[in-house]
This record gives C-alpha cells, sequence and structure tokens, in this order.
C-alpha cells in the first residue's frame, strides 16, 4: 500500500487569527487532487501549515502521513519522509548556487538512512542533475546561479519542479505553481508534472484558476471557502466553477453558515 | 588640549618598552647605521605621542584597556621551529602545484625562503625585510615607512617603526609581471609580541599577488601584534593583495595598512579577519594618480567576546579615481564590531567615483554591530556613496532549505555562508577558500 496523507479536522491560526477550521483531506500516492478557492480562503495556508512553517500554529486536528503523526516532524524531517512543497513564492538564498543546495538536499537523505553516507558523489549528482534539467528543458547554467537570485517568475516555478524531479517525492503540494506563468512557461511546468505523475506520486494542486488543470489532469477536485473544504467532486467541479465563478460557492456557504 | 579627567587611572596603560630595547634589536641584528637611526627617532616620537585614548571617536568603542602588556609585550623569541611546525594545509601551493614564492616565519624567525628561478630572474625581489635591508638597502630605505605608513601616524605606528621584528619584502621592476602567486605565512607559537611589516614595492607597469596568511597556536597568555602593511603600487600597476588572520583568542592586533595607488594603476585588497580577541586595524587606500583604481573587500566573523574594529579610509587625491569598498561582516554571541568608513577628496578632484558598503549579519542578540560610513568630497563632479545593511538570519531562507529535508544546524550555516560567498569569491585561491569556509564553520557551529 502506498503513502497517504490524511487531514483530519485541521485547523491553523496565523498570528493568533484561525485561517484553517477544520480541513478534511486524503492525499493517497499515484492520485492528484486540485484545491481550489477565492483569494484568502487558506489555500496556501493549508500548503505551509502541512510543510510545518513556524509562522502557522496548528490549534486543533491532526496529519497523519505513511502512519505517523506529521505535525511531531519539523520541517527537514517532513522532507526527508517524502513530503514536498512547491512555493508559491520561492525565496532566494545569495550565495548559495543551486546545484550546491540540491546536492546538499540529497545528502541530508542519505544521511538521514545512513549516518555513515559520504553523500552523492560530485559526477554522480552532476549527472543526476543534467539529466533532470534536459528532462524540464532547463539551461544547465541554471545549476551555478544562486538560488532563485533574479530568476524570472517562470524560472523560479521550474526550479521548483526541478527540485520535485529530483528529490522524488511520494506528496507533493503545488502551491499556486502557475500563477504569474505565461502561456509557455505554464505549459513546460505542467508537462514537468505530467511526467513525474505515477503510482509512486500524490500530488495537491492548489490553484485559484481553472487554466493549469487544461493540462494536468486531476481525478479528485476540491473548494475551499473560509478555511474549510466545502464542496469535493471529480474534474467536472473545475469546469463548473471556470464557468460559473466562485459565487455560487460564497452564496452557497456563507448563508449556509 | 590635555584633559585632565577624574577617570584618567582608566586610561590605556603604556607598554614597558624602553630605548634600550630599541638599540638590543638593532644590535642582534646588526643593522646599518640608517636603520638604527630611523628606529631611533621613530622611538623619540613613540614617547612623545600618547596613547590612543577612550575619549577618541577613533577608539571610543574599542576598549583595549584588558590587554596585559607584562604578558604581551615580550618579544616573541623563536626556538628551534621549522617549516614542518606550520600546519601542512597552510603550506599548500596556492594554485595547482606552483607558487611563485613561499615565505615563512615561525615565531618571527624566517623558516623558509623561497623564490620561483623564473621570478628571480626578472629581478623580482621576494625576502625577509632584515635580508633586504642588507642586501638592497637603497630600495628598503627609500620605502620603509617614508611613504604609506609613516611613524608619526600614530602611538602604535612609532612604536611598530621602532622596534618592527621581522617583515617581508616584494619588490617588482619596471614592465615586469610575478605571474605566479607569492605566498607568506607568519605563524606564532608563543605568546607575546610580535611585530612584523609587510612592504610592496611595484614599480610602472609591473605586476604581482601575494597572499600574507597570519596566525597563531591557542595560548592562555596574552600576545601582541602590532604591526605595519605597505603597498605602493606604481603607475600601471597591479597589485592584488590578500591579507588573513587567524590569531588564537588571547591576541590582539594594532595595525597601520596603507596602499598608495600610481596613475591608471590598481589596487584590489583583500581583508579577512576572524581570530584575535581585539583588532584595531587601519586600512587606508591613497588613490594618488589620475585613473587610479582601488578595491577593498573585507570579511570577518567574530564570535565569543571578540572585538574587531576597521577604520578605512578612500582617499581620493587626484581626479578620475576609483575606489569601491565592500565589508561583510557578521558577529554572535557577546561579541562587537566597528566599522568607520570615510572617503575623502581633495578639493576640485573632479569625475571621483567612490563606493562603500558595510553589510552586517547580526546572529545573536547580545552581540553589537556598528557601521559608521562617512564622505568627505570637496568637488562637484563626483559620485560618491554609501551604504551600510544590518540584518538577522533570514527565517524563510532556513525554512526554504529545511523544506528540502536539510536539517537546521546546516541550513543557517548554508545562508551564512551565503552570505559570504560574494566576498570569498574575490578570494583567488580555491584551497584559501576551503580554507576560510572551514573556519567560518567552525565559528557558527563553536
Amino acid at each position: 500500500m502506498g503513502a497517504a496523507l490524511e487531514i483530519r479536522n485541521l485547523h491553523v491560526s496565523v498570528e493568533d487569527k484561525p485561517i484553517l477550521r477544520g480541513v478534511n483531506l486524503t492525499i493517497k500516492q499515484g492520485e492528484v487532487h486540485a484545491l481550489m478557492g477565492p483569494n484568502g480562503s487558506g489555500k496556501s495556508t493549508l500548503a505551509n501549515a502541512l510543510m510545518g512553517h513556524p509562522a502557522y500554529a496548528v490549534t486543533a486536528g491532526q496529519v497523519i502521513y505513511d502512519g505517523q503523526d506529521l505535525l511531531e516532524l519539523e520541517a527537514d524531517e517532513r522532507s526527508r519522509a517524502g513530503l514536498f512543497l512547491a512555493f508559491q513564492y520561492p525565496v532566494s538564498i545569495p550565495g548559495v548556487t543551486l546545484a550546491n543546495f540540491l546536492r546538499q538536499a540529497i545528502n541530508s537523505r542519505k544521511k538521514a538512512e545512513n549516518p555513515e553516507s559520504k553523500g552523492i558523489s560530485v559526477p554522480e549528482f552532476i549527472r543526476l542533475l543534467r539529466s533532470k534539467m534536459d528532462y524540464l528543458q532547463m539551461d544547465h547554467s541554471f545549476a551555478g546561479r544562486y538560488l532563485n537570485e533574479g530568476f524570472s517568475g517562470g524560472e523560479k516555478k521550474r526550479a521548483e519542479i526541478l527540485q520535485m524531479a529530483t528529490l522524488e517525492p511520494k506528496i507533493a503540494v503545488l502551491d499556486e505553481t502557475d500563477s504569474g506563468l505565461d502561456i509557455d512557461a505554464l505549459r513546460i511546468v505542467s508537462e514537468g508534472v505530467n511526467r513525474l505523475k505515477g503510482p509512486d506520486l500524490g500530488v495537491l494542486i492548489i490553484t485559484h484558476y481553472q487554466r493549469i488543470l487544461n493540462y494536468i489532469k486531476p481525478e479528485f477536485v476540491h473548494v475551499m471557502f473560509e478555511g474549510q473544504i466545502v464542496e469535493n467532486g471529480g474534474p467536472e467541479l473545475a469546469l463548473q466553477l471556470e464557468e460559473h465563478g466562485y459565487d455560487w460557492i460564497r452564496t452557497k456557504h456563507s448563508a449556509a453558515q | 588640549m590635555v584633559v585632565r579627567s577624574r577617570r584618567r587611572s582608566l586610561e590605556p596603560v603604556t607598554p614597558g618598552y624602553t630605548r634600550a630595547d630599541v638599540e638590543a634589536i638593532s644590535t642582534t641584528n646588526s643593522e646599518p647605521e640608517w636603520l638604527r637611526e630611523s628606529r631611533l627617532a621613530a622611538w623619540e616620537l613613540y614617547e612623545d605621542l600618547p596613547m590612543p585614548s577612550l575619549q577618541t571617536e577613533e577608539w571610543r568603542r574599542t576598549d583595549y584597556r584588558h590587554i596585559r602588556w607584562n604578558e604581551a609585550e615580550k618579544q616573541v623569541r623563536a626556538n628551534g621551529a621549522t617549516l614542518n611546525t606550520v600546519p601542512a594545509a597552510n603550506r599548500e601551493p596556492l594554485i595547482g602545484d606552483a607558487q611563485g614564492g613561499l615565505l615563512v616565519f615561525v615565531d618571527g624567525k624566517v623558516v623558509h625562503n623561497e623564490l620561483a628561478e623564473e621570478l628571480a630572474q626578472q629581478g623580482i625581489i621576494f625576502t625577509d625585510l632584515q635580508t633586504a635591508c642588507r642586501e638592497h638597502p637603497d630600495l628598503v630605505r627609500a620605502n620603509l615607512m617614508t611613504k604609506a605608513v609613516l611613524p608619526s601616524d600614530g602611538k602604535f605606528a612609532a612604536l611598530h617603526a621602532a622596534l618592527w621584528t621581522h617583515g617581508v619584502f616584494l619588490y617588482v621592476p619596471r614592465n615586469k609581471a610575478a605571474e605566479l602567486p607569492l605566498h607568506v605565512i607568519s605563524y606564532n607559537t608563543h605568546a607575546g609580541a610580535s611585530l612584523g611589516h609587510v612592504l610592496v614595492v611595484l614599480e610602472e607597469n609591473s605586476q604581482a599577488t601575494m597572499l600574507v596568511d597570519y596566525s597563531s597556536t591557542t595560548s592562555e597568555t596574552q600576545s601582541a601584534y602590532i604591526g605595519a602593511t605597505e603597498l605602493l603600487v606604481g603607475d600601471a600597476a597591479n597589485l592584488q593583495y590578500v591579507s588573513l588572520q587567524d590569531w588564537n583568542r588571547e591576541t590582539f592586533e594594532f595595525s597601520h595598512q596603507r596602499g598608495r595607488v600610481g596613475r591608471n594603476a590598481n589596487l584590489d585588497w583583500i581583508v579577512g579577519n576572524m581570530g584575535g580577541r581585539l583588532v584595531k586595524a587601519y586600512l587606508e587606500i591613497e588613490l594618488d594618480g589620475m585613473g587610479a583604481n582601488g578595491r577593498m573587500s573585507g570579511f570577518f566573523f567574530a564570535n565569543h567576546d571578540q572585538l574587531f574594529d576597521h577604520d578605512t579610509q578612500q582617499n581620493h587625491n587626484a581626479p578620475l579615481t576609483t575606489s569601491d569598498l565592500l565589508f561583510k561582516g557578521a558577529a554572535r554571541d557577546t561579541a562587537r564590531t566597528v566599522w568607520q568608513g570615510m572617503i575623502k577628496s581633495l578639493p576640485q578632484m573632479q569625475k571621483i567615483d567612490g563606493f562603500q558598503a558595510s553589510r552586517n549579519l547580526l546572529l545573536s542578540e547580545d552581540a553589537r554591530m556598528d557601521a559608521i560610513p562617512g564622505l568627505e568630497i570637496e568637488a562637484d563632479d563626483v559620485a560618491c556613496s554609501h551604504a551600510a545593511t544590518f540584518g538577522t538570519l533570514e527565517e524563510e531562507s532556513v525554512f526554504y532549505l529545511m523544506a528540502r529535508g536539510i536539517d537546521r544546524p546546516t541550513a543557517e550555516l548554508m545562508v551564512i555562508d551565503g552570505f559570504f560567498d560574494e566576498l570569498l569569491q574575490r578570494i583567488p585561491f580555491e584551497r584559501v577558500r576551503e580554507r576560510l569556509q572551514a573556519a567560518m564553520e567552525n565559528k557558527i557551529i563553536g
């Protein structure tokens, strides 16, 4: 049986302000889910809380990942356990090259598995990185550039997918990976994700727009509103949102409260 | 002005040197008369100058009264050390297997003195200062503390001029280039005073790259390093000068360092401070000739109770001169750092371009970093500016790295390394960069 991420009644606050108010969602390896919703509904909060960002305080609920309590783990442990977050706004880190960073990330995994590990050899790493870059149609010169420093929006998002391709997670959360991308960049990034899709990868695509779902086909679509998942369905739900916008969600669920 | 202060007893104490010490050093080294006289003249000056007062702007952040002169003033004595006393990693050739020259002092005594044949054939001189005084008296006499650092620059400059114990002399004749780097190691295994000198003379249209590496072994007893560095870069000459310091934690450094840059000449100066308990360094570039260019890159990492005080000047003494200064430093624990920088121009020096930036990374709440930029420009057609920034370790950056599986200590290390990377990349020797990175990492962890 593959790994699963089970979010149960999750409540999260930012600076003491409740944002998530009881989220329930299960993502299994091999599945593709889309999480949609209007701005401010709490989608990015969910992504950051899952990764363990210190500014996002879990006040109630549980997240079970691969049979263990995810919330007990630090961000680095979550990553090594197979969780990946493609950031909406990747930070730039001057002085740290993309290659050096990824090599360190791989070595952290090897060290965690075996404290005696000397890590990946430089030639082996270069081969690996080049093959992944080719796969994502990235210029090899990116490897020597400082992480996200001076990258365009599209380059940053491609670099996120490169990291995902290199680290081979079990569950990946893509936080608005489509935002700020022109159509060509969106296609390249989507193709990258599609190639990585498979029985070993579960994906949660967080998006405001239906556009990316033309490229990456989800089996499950969820709608978040005011910190809760209020609608669950299949691809037809995304199309419905595309056609009618979020107003009917607002009407239906604001009224329900 | 003489200030009779009630706190006079708190003024710094003067070391216990006497005129006899000056005479003894000259006699021991069988120095020529001119040198003996110049030492004695400097001694007179020293006696007339007051110890730097903490009441002055230059020194008020740098309290050095915890120096115990009775320990620190004793001259370091060589004790049968050899080249092998120096850690092997420090002795490695700078680039590949090639070395233009290697001059090694242990406890102030020359234990190795080597200059590649192809450099010697060009008339390049690279030797210790005592030997140079004997073999090339005219060259040394004309340049030793007469142009760059002057005995009158301050109490410690005068003391150095009177009592310097050892030094290095590099001379590159006109139109010659030292294609391979020159490497100087100054390594102390005993506590006490050492007064080292660097004198570099580049004649017109010549070129050299030199690294000076200062370090010492751990000691409970205090040491003093009272140094002077003089870099004379002739017209159209090019000097790249790297100086790195990793003294033990009981060393107090007081140094005067000055470069003079001629017409269309370049000085690329990199200075790194890692060790020592207290460092007060004056670092000054004099852009003397039209079209002269000076770049100064400084990095430092202070931890525990270290105090680093860098006092820099970029003096534009001719039109069309450019200067660029970047200091990057970090401080943790209860360390303190000070950078005071000044860009000056003589009146009517038009078309000058001077820049200074101080970037500070505060790694603990108890550390303190001061950056005091300054401009004194007396011309109107100029482009001079400065910037000083202070930051802490960015939690967002650390989280980003952790989110890829990197543990917190390693992530923090990477972000700090990254902060310094731009500066370290300016050092043209990969092995030296690696050594510095390792030293830095020890400080972050230790």
